[in-house]
């Protein structure tokens, strides 16, 4: 049985300009120590699926579909069974590590709270795994940084105390989204190989949502591109990497700026832009902007369709030149 | 460039350092060197890039070279004009050849005025504008970046990340400058939304002969759109030169470490 397992999952949000389908039948499963990568630009539905996961959707969002932890399943089920759940089972590491962390706490009582509550270790007791914690996560001259305040660290420093929070009560899973864009490069790296390491020493399961295809295809085994509340590609990273079965797969990959293009290159563009989730179209919703459109992509969501092995891409022209590589 | 000309932009031996709050009551605050014994030359049509990570002292030098801070040591002078000996009126009318272009286009432009509004500003201060004028310049300033007429009367929060950041860039462009300073200009949208932004960058160099001094954290961007680069560690430049010939034998152990750890995906590496 997978760790994860998530299927058929919809999610209906409320907006200014009435229901919108943030997801419109999403299905993965995370194994145990398996690191997943979701990436997508914004308004495609990662951030809602990451909130979807951990039970934090707004009040007036319609789910349908299930999402099961070890076999049991979290929708539907009421916050308070919710809470034992988030920071016990679920770990999870957020962008900002400014706006993540309490400016009136120490890092050390951050660091502590979820030990005491999760798991009622004592005060002293939850400092001393705390020091443990941030010496794992290797925040420097950390039996001193236990007393210091979020604002005296450096971003860096801060994301590896978020991260030595989620990780305090031993997740089965973790959650990270963007957990390196407010980062520098350099640091990056660092964070991310941290990362890695402990997801592999905890055999953990791993999902790191990204908008950076390059910094999330080094670090996970399968890559999921999102778009329009769909998953339209997913497959093993290198596989995925090879084919780019789906055109918003290729398209997003072409466009990105790489070291070594000659100066003054034009990169390659996609027309149009990303639809509102109100706006959604009734088929493929990257019909619009698909060189490849034909009058059957809008008649229906695509269907999942093999490109090879453990690899699918929602189009129904996928098949067409999985043959070949790109 | 014709020869004799001063070049476009050149900065001399510049520093500045920062006073930060008194640590303990009788204490002398301390003091940060953000930039030490920076020098460079920009020319007309080669766009510099600035990278180096946060706290480098990327920043501070875009705004030396915009004039909105004064260097303590060092000179910055645009077309051979000293700016910090400029009196205010001169400096004011000096501005119109140096335009910015900040990282957050959510931040950059006021909620409250209309996009008309907010891209005629730099001529109706600098110059003094009719409104006819004012409004006939917008328009065209907002076609050359790829925006309509019709959303001149529109608010900011009715547009995207990246039609935001055109917008800016229309203000930038209004009062025809030879220079944009671009701080991060694209490090907050989306992938292909970059992509776009990016090759309207290039389109109006072409167009408008526009030179960029480009600052990013993200070497493939510099890659794509400078010809020359400064690399900056604590405020001191390790290491500049050609784009092509810096990135591809870095001298200076920072440069290399940065290179290092560009993220990369290619299809083969997988």
């Amino acid at each position: 049985m997978s760790l994860l397992h998530v299927a058929d999952l919809r999610v209906t949000l409320q907006t200014a300009r009435g229901p919108a389908d943030a997801l419109r039948g999403v299905s993965f499963t995370i194994d145990r120590g398996e690191t997943v990568g979701l990436i997508g630009e914004s308004g495609c539905g990662k951030s809602i699926t990451a909130l979807a996961l951990m039970g934090l959707l707004p009040d007036d969002a319609r789910v349908v579909g299930s999402i099961r932890l070890d076999g049991r399943e979290l929708v539907g089920l009421d916050e308070g069974v919710l809470c034992t759940l988030r920071g016990r089972r679920i770990g999870m590491v957020f962008q900002e590590p400014m706006t993540a962390l309490n400016p009136l706490h120490t890092v050390g009582h951050q660091v502590a709270e979820p030990l005491r509550l999760h798991l009622q270790l004592s005060a002293g007791e939850a400092r001393q795994r705390a020091l443990q914690l941030l010496e794992r996560v290797r925040v420097p001259q950390a039996a001193r940084r236990l007393d210091a305040y979020p604002h005296q660290l450096s971003g860096g420093q801060r994301q590896r105390v978020v991260i030595a929070i989620a990780l305090a009560c031993g997740p089965d899973l973790l959650i990270a989204d963007e957990p390196t864009t407010a980062l520098d490069t350099t640091v990056q790296r660092e964070v991310l190989d941290l990362i890695a390491e402990l997801v592999a020493e905890r055999g953990m399961g791993l999902l790191l949502i990204s908008h950076n295809l390059a910094v999330v295809a080094r670090a996970v085994r399968r890559l999921m591109v999102m778009y329009g509340g769909i998953v339209a590609e997913a497959g093993p990273t290198g596989s995925v990497l090879q084919r780019l079965a789906h055109p918003y797969s290729r398209a997003l990959f072409k466009s990105r700026p790489r070291l070594g293009l000659p100066r003054g290159t034009r990169l390659a563009t996609i027309p149009g832009r990303v639809p509102e989730l109100a706006d959604l179209p009734v088929g493929c919703p990257f019909a619009d902007r698909c060189e490849r459109v034909i009058d059957a992509c809008r008649d229906a969501l695509p269907p999942a369709v093999a490109v090879a092995a453990a690899h699918q891409a929602r189009c129904i022209r996928a098949h067409e030149d999985s043959a070949g590589p790109r | 460039m014709t020869d004799g000309a001063p070049p476009l932009v050149q900065v001399d031996r510049v520093g500045r350092q920062y006073r930060l709050p008194r640590a303990t009551v009788f204490g002398r605050p301390p003091i940060v060197r953000a930039l030490s014994d920076v020098s460079f030359t920009l020319h007309a049509g080669r766009n510099l890039g600035v990278v180096g990570e946060s706290g480098s002292g990327k920043s501070t030098l875009a705004r030396l070279v915009m004039a909105l801070e004064r260097p303590d040591t060092g000179v910055v002078r645009f077309n051979g004009q000293d700016l910090a000996a400029l009196d205010a009126s001169a400096l004011r009318l000096a501005r119109s050849g140096f335009q910015m272009v900040f990282q957050d286009p959510y931040g950059s432009l006021d909620p409250r005025r209309t996009v008309g509004q907010t891209v005629a500003e730099p001529l109706a201060v600098l110059h003094g504008a009719a409104r006819a004028e004012q409004r006939e310049r917008a328009v065209e300033a907002l076609g050359a970046v790829g925006l309509r007429d019709s959303d001149l009367d529109k608010y900011p929060h009715e547009f995207s990340g990246g039609q935001r950041q055109r917008i800016a860039i229309a203000r930038a462009l209004i009062t025809r400058p030879q220079l944009i300073v671009a701080d991060e200009p694209v490090s907050a949208l989306d992938v292909s939304v970059q992509a776009q932004v990016l090759n309207l960058m290039q389109d109006l160099q072409d167009r408008y002969g526009v030179t960029y001094l480009f600052i990013s954290h993200d070497l493939a961007v510099v890659d794509l759109v400078c010809d020359e680069v400064l690399v900056l560690q604590h405020g001191v430049v390790v290491e500049r030169g050609a784009t092509r010939e810096v990135f591809n034998h870095p001298q200076h152990d920072y440069t290399r470490t940065l290179l290092a750890a560009a993220p990369q995906a290619e299809p083969q590496s997988a």
